[in-house]
């Protein structure tokens, strides 16, 4: 039996790197991952505490942000292919003026 | 030592080992000789005899070929990530490898290595990880044919992956499980239709609303495998030869070995799913039976897959997609309802 | 020995999320992911939710991440090049974020801050944990299911729009 404590810690570091990733780097595929991560962070607390309550409905947020996820995965990406075209960079910091 | 062999969990896994061991064993003989029926097959198929010097019939032809092939000289290209290059083939062979552990071959537990209650969508996560393989060594080679063929396989993967993982759902709906044991079960016994019993056995194929998925599942498995009428990833006449074009040696000798354990990995859950698994005459007095069962229905099978290959030309490409997207989903989402509603009204009824 | 794989799988997932956002390649970082993820999901097997698990091999590592390889490849980025003060200063700030953010749980968790108490029903896990999931989900959670469906025909709507570019304007605007 894993204790809850254990895997709260655990989400919370990964939370931590994913936060961290999204401040340093400045590829925004990368960014994008880190993004991932930290919904996966979530997503382990959610399965982590529908263990301690014995319910499910802690399983079921997670099916819900996984669904979320794909679909902000699908668009985004398609944002990032796009500025690429007009710009030819995926670097946030190169992509700072408003108009095309 | 003697309080260790007493302990249940140490024997549980020790089985385990074991039979992880057998399996592993036999697949390796299973994939040289079926690369050798292929050959076979092949020769008679194009009215010719194909291999036969080496040894009589030509059945030592699979040792010849791994010897060859481990003493070839390996050759990495310039511009290659040679991490990726080293890391593709192994993943072509894990996914397969994995999957064969949920398969019931017979009555359990002596021919089921572990029975989990997820079977089915352990099967359909490693077939949805094989498409790594076949991108990364396209990818990785830093050659155009490579890259083409692998960003070809991967969208021709994704996209069937789709109607397959509907076409089992009509399957799902009648057993109720996702443990591929249960739906195993649930195909014993004689066919009923309407409280008359049918001189056909229980097989989900016999089920008129798992007829069409049947079929669908069968088509892609073929792309899915990256098999002729669907081998555009390495159709030879325009992309050399897809995304292994850069492999040489006992890499190259994994991609093939990924590409039939896939092979055998499909057959085996198409026979679970829809064929009535391990089930057939004579199974209930004589266990054993089940294996012998099994091992007829799936080499019916992929007689089956060679036959299609050597019979049938290529797709092209945007035949390929349009097959998947427009005809196969469509249908396989219509199955699914036609199913749901008459089981519904079967079990309400 | 679950305890001892839990270890396992969390070093192993907070080892590649760690390279994920170190190494410059984005190629690799995406692979990294992928195996995060697989751990991610070694460690849902443990606390007993088999679906999620699977769930999250099928839809993580085997199409966003295959979408996010997609992408990379055609776009065929090259190594991340970071030099110069001002990035280097963005960086030392990001760290700095870091470190205080893990410095806050640290001292929640010293304030003894706990789990909270068990549920007294469990839920009702007849015919396995996916079975279980499927009764909640089409009967409590219905009107939510339905509603991601739509929001993923937005997404696909979406996607499809922006992949397909601006159609050529007869009048000259736009590019």
């Amino acid at each position: 039996m894993i204790p809850t404590e254990w895997v709260l810690a655990l989400s919370a570091v990964l939370f931590t790197i994913g936060v961290v990733g999204v401040l340093v780097r400045r590829n925004a595929l990368v960014i994008f991952m880190s993004i991932e991560l930290m919904l996966n962070a979530a997503n382990l607390a959610f399965v982590a505490f529908a263990r301690q309550q014995q319910s499910l409905d802690g399983q079921i947020f997670v099916f819900f942000v996984m669904t979320v996820a794909a679909a902000e995965v699908a668009v985004g990406l398609a944002i990032i292919v796009n500025l690429f075209r007009l710009r030819e960079t995926v670097f946030v910091d190169e992509i700072n003026l408003l108009k095309g | 030592m003697a309080a260790l062999m007493q302990n249940e969990a140490f024997q549980v896994a020790l089985w385990a080992m074991v039979k992880v061991g057998i399996i592993l064993g036999v697949m390796l003989g299973v994939v040289s000789y079926l690369i050798y029926a292929e050959r076979k097959i092949c020769g008679h198929i194009q009215a010719r005899t194909g291999p036969n010097r080496v040894g009589p019939l030509g059945l030592l032809q699979p040792i010849a070929d791994v010897g060859k092939l481990l003493f070839k000289e390996e050759f990495i290209p310039a511009g290659a990530n040679k991490v990726v290059f080293h890391i593709a083939p192994i993943l072509a062979v894990f996914p397969a490898i994995v999957t064969f552990s949920v398969i019931p071959m017979g009555p359990p537990p002596m021919f089921v290595v572990t029975d989990i209650n997820v079977g089915l969508l352990l099967f359909l996560a490693m077939s949805s990880l094989g498409v790594y393989a076949i991108t990364l060594g396209g990818w990785s080679s830093n050659n155009k044919y490579a890259l083409l063929g692998g960003l070809r396989s991967s969208a021709q993967m994704i996209s069937y992956e789709l109607a397959m993982g509907l076409s089992t759902i009509p399957v799902l709906l009648r057993t109720g499980t996702l443990s591929l044991s249960g739906i195993v079960d649930a195909q014993a016994g004689q066919l009923k239709a309407f409280d008359t019993v049918l001189p056909l056995p229980n097989w989900g194929i016999f089920h008129w609303y798992l007829f069409l998925p049947f079929f669908i599942f069968l088509i892609c498995s073929f792309a899915e495998t990256n098999r002729a009428p669907f081998d555009l990833p390495e159709a030879e006449g325009e992309l050399v030869a897809g995304f292994h074009t850069e492999y040489s040696s006992m890499k190259w000798a994994l991609f093939f070995l990924g590409e039939y354990m896939n092979m055998i990995v499909i057959c085996s859950i198409m026979v679970t799913l829809f064929l009535g698994g391990w089930h057939g005459p004579g199974v209930d007095k004589f266990a054993p039976l089940g294996l012998v069962w099994f091992l007829t229905k799936l080499f019916a099978l992929l007689f089956f897959f060679i036959w299609v290959r050597w019979t049938y030309p290529r797709l092209r490409y945007d035949q390929l997609m349009g097959f998947g997207w427009k005809v196969l989903l469509p249908a396989s989402v219509v199955n699914v309802m036609i199913a749901a509603v008459w089981l519904y009204w079967r079990a309400n009824a | 020995m679950v305890p001892y794989l839990f270890l396992g799988f969390a070093a192993m997932l907070l080892a590649t999320a760690l390279m994920v956002i170190l190494h410059k390649h984005p190629v690799t970082s995406a692979l990294f992911l992928v195996l995060s993820f697989s751990s991610l999901a070694g460690i849902y097997l443990l606390l007993q939710a088999e679906f999620v698990g699977m769930v999250q091999i099928i839809v993580y590592a085997g199409a966003i991440m295959v979408l996010f390889l997609f992408v990379i490849m055609y776009l065929n980025l090259p190594h991340d090049v970071e030099k110069g003060a001002q990035i280097a200063v963005r960086r030392g700030i990001g760290w700095m974020v870091g470190a205080l953010m893990l410095l806050f749980a640290g001292l929640l968790a010293k304030k003894g801050w706990v789990a909270g108490p068990a549920a007294t029903a469990p839920a009702d896990l007849s015919g396995g944990n996916a079975a279980a999931i499927g009764r909640v989900l089409y009967s409590r959670f219905l009107f939510p299911f339905e509603i991601t469906s739509i929001l993923l025909l937005v997404a696909m709507v979406g996607a499809i729009v922006m992949a397909k570019g601006r159609p050529a304007s007869p009048e000259g605007e736009g590019e």
